[in-house]
């Protein structure tokens, strides 16, 4: 019976995003907006964001930069009095908003977890100088220099340290089975689309 | 050694607060034989403790003077003080429990005179007081102790200061050889009003209840509104003593939260919206409440006077659950901190004093209870029928405030006087 009532974006929520049958448990009291140290920068606190979702708020919630301004430190969730798994909400709707296509371009957070995922999944290992000479340049060639040279003592001092090897920006390491590693990504990516509907 | 005259027609009250009191006089009232078993030196509970009820704002001590009243007119109560249960064996109809006397150090001859209090020096934690001031170490417990009689506290046993106080004493009532003894009384049935305790503050962490001197408890206020309080009745912040004109309740401190305590405590909402009289009684115009709530639960009749309370400028409601307290080293102010959901408006604002509206937490919660008590969640004991005769009175089965609390001990002692009806028609008297 209450079925009924509850909006489709609700539903969809439900459905597709992890940790999302949780949101309808939000009593609105405002301590995790309070208590999020971010909470000045973004567009709506997640108490607000829970509220618009009730609302049917579809095309505001998701193309908001809000949950992409999440840092994880998990301050919300042990506040929280009934318990939401509010981090998990936020990165639920920003990973539903993404594959959805509707997520702010260009948001750093976002970009940062793209390249992220897009340098892993190649090779299986993670290529810290490219991932991070990409955050450098995502804005262009020119603020990409400028970055470089901002932080040339730091790479420096990595490369000294051993922390660092010049010689990554050309291939760099892998894992020993990749064809089994990306079947594996294949397969997986499978499973989920087929659970939150995206096949 | 104590005697207590019990028998499997006896109903067992634990607990001496309002609805123990009330539990005892209604059995009492209809005939039964009650022994009454207070764990404080003095009848009363923590409604002796309050300054105001509401929602009439009349005084607790007209309350509590009609029932002491009834009592003291009334030969089937046996009360035992600074007594406590420790164990209950039988079942329905034949309950034996074992009950524990503290030493009070002080007899029946007791007048209440005064005496010993003046000459002796050392001073203990006011209890009565929430442990705001002090004491003398020979006290009366509170001006309306029943029974009206002095405690000395074990703590100067074996000192100077008992000798001299035994000395002062014109009327022999001083006996610093009293030892704790164990007795054993049967019950036909038991009401359990134990009633509640205040919610540990110190564990809601972001309100620094155990750090910042001006965070105090609703309970706290109630005692420095009171004119027996430890400010002499008047509203002064602990840190330097200032005339604390700017107030802030945090509702919901510690209840309705997973973390804490789960249920709703019924109380507090009433219970701040009461106190802010205190503050327009003592400031008038240039007093200022700010109530900081998730949502407002003056349930039912009370609706009138969360009007009544809505419509006084110096009021302020602000629909948030604060994030954090912080206190200001210098100013002792209090700066609160959070987002106001109704426009998503960030505050930071400092306040005089803060109180918690601390929620209620059974006190029968991690006693070793007799039996398999059926309880809930929360800890309150359950109206069911596998308690056998064993029955939840006032807060111990329920967060509730004092007109619910005396309904709920009343059905209590209806529920144990048929007991005892049945035990008396098989045994044939």
């Amino acid at each position: 019976m209450s079925e009924n009532y509850r909006n489709n974006f609700l539903k969809e929520v439900e459905e597709r995003v992890e940790e999302g049958h949780w949101v309808k448990m939000c009593m609105q009291c405002g301590v995790c907006a309070g208590s999020c140290p971010l909470g000045p920068h973004w567009a709506h606190p997640p108490q607000e964001i829970f509220m618009m979702i009730r609302a049917g708020k579809r095309e505001e919630v998701l193309t908001s930069d809000s949950m992409w301004m999440c840092t994880s430190c998990y301050n919300c969730v042990v506040r929280c009095p009934r318990k939401l798994p509010i981090t998990h909400i936020m990165h639920g709707l920003a990973n539903l908003a993404y594959r959805l296509g509707l997520s702010p371009k260009n948001q750093t957070t976002q970009k940062f977890a793209s390249m992220f995922w897009n340098n892993l999944a190649q090779t299986g290992r993670v290529n810290e100088l490219k991932l991070s000479l990409g955050m450098y340049f995502k804005d262009g060639f020119a603020q990409g220099i400028k970055n470089a040279m901002a932080m040339q003592s730091v790479g420096l001092g990595m490369v000294k340290a051993k922390r660092l090897n010049p010689m990554e920006l050309f291939g760099g390491h892998g894992i020993k089975d990749k064809s089994g590693f990306h079947a594996m990504l294949k397969k997986a990516r499978e499973i989920e689309d087929r659970r939150k509907n995206f096949a | 050694m104590t005697e207590v005259i019990a028998t499997n027609q006896t109903i067992l009250v634990v607990g001496g607060g309002i609805s123990g009191m009330t539990a005892a006089l209604e059995a009492a009232e209809c005939g039964k034989n009650v022994v009454l078993v207070e764990k404080n030196p003095a009848l009363g509970g923590r409604v002796s403790q309050l300054y105001r009820y509401f929602p009439k704002l009349c005084h607790p001590i007209c309350g509590l003077e009609i029932n002491l009243r009834r009592l003291k007119q009334n030969p089937r109560i046996r009360v035992l003080t600074m007594a406590e249960v420790t164990e209950i064996t039988g079942g329905e109809g034949d309950y034996t429990a074992t009950v524990r006397l503290a030493p009070r150090f002080v007899n029946e001859n007791c007048t209440a005179c005064g005496e010993c209090g003046k000459v002796v020096d050392a001073e203990v934690p006011d209890e009565f007081n929430y442990n705001l001031s002090k004491v003398k170490a020979a006290y009366l417990p509170h001006k309306m102790a029943h029974p009206q009689r002095y405690v000395i506290d074990p703590s100067i046993i074996g000192t100077a200061d008992a000798d001299k106080a035994k000395a002062a004493c014109k009327y022999g009532a001083i006996d610093l050889d009293m030892k704790e003894e164990s007795i054993q009384l049967k019950a036909g049935a038991v009401v359990w009003a134990t009633g509640w305790k205040p919610y540990d503050a110190a564990k809601i962490q972001p309100y620094g209840y155990d750090r910042f001197s001006n965070v105090i408890t609703s309970v706290e206020f109630e005692r420095l509104a009171d004119i027996h309080g430890p400010t002499k009745g008047k509203i002064l912040r602990p840190s330097d003593g200032k005339e604390a004109k700017n107030i802030a309740f945090i509702q919901c401190a510690g209840s309705r939260d997973e973390n804490h305590l789960r249920h709703c405590s019924r109380i507090c909402c009433m219970a701040s919206l009461k106190q802010t009289s205190y503050v327009r009684e003592a400031y008038g115009d240039e007093g200022k409440s700010t109530i900081y709530y998730i949502d407002i639960r003056a349930i039912d009749r009370f609706e009138d006077f969360y009007q009544k309370v809505q419509k006084d400028k110096t009021v302020t409601f602000i629909k948030s659950k604060v994030a954090k307290a912080v206190q200001d080293e210098k100013t002792g102010d209090v700066v609160l901190h959070g987002v106001n959901t109704e426009g998503y408006h960030r505050y930071a604002t400092p306040h005089d004093l803060v109180v918690l509206a601390v929620g209620m937490e059974p006190s029968v919660k991690g006693v070793n209870l007799p039996a398999e008590i059926v309880s809930d969640s929360s800890g309150f004991i359950e109206a069911d029928p596998s308690n056998h005769a064993f029955f939840g009175a006032g807060c111990a089965s329920n967060p509730l405030d004092v007109n619910r609390a005396v309904q709920s001990a009343t059905a209590s002692a209806l529920r144990a006087i048929q007991v005892v009806n049945r035990v008396a028609r098989v045994e044939g008297q």
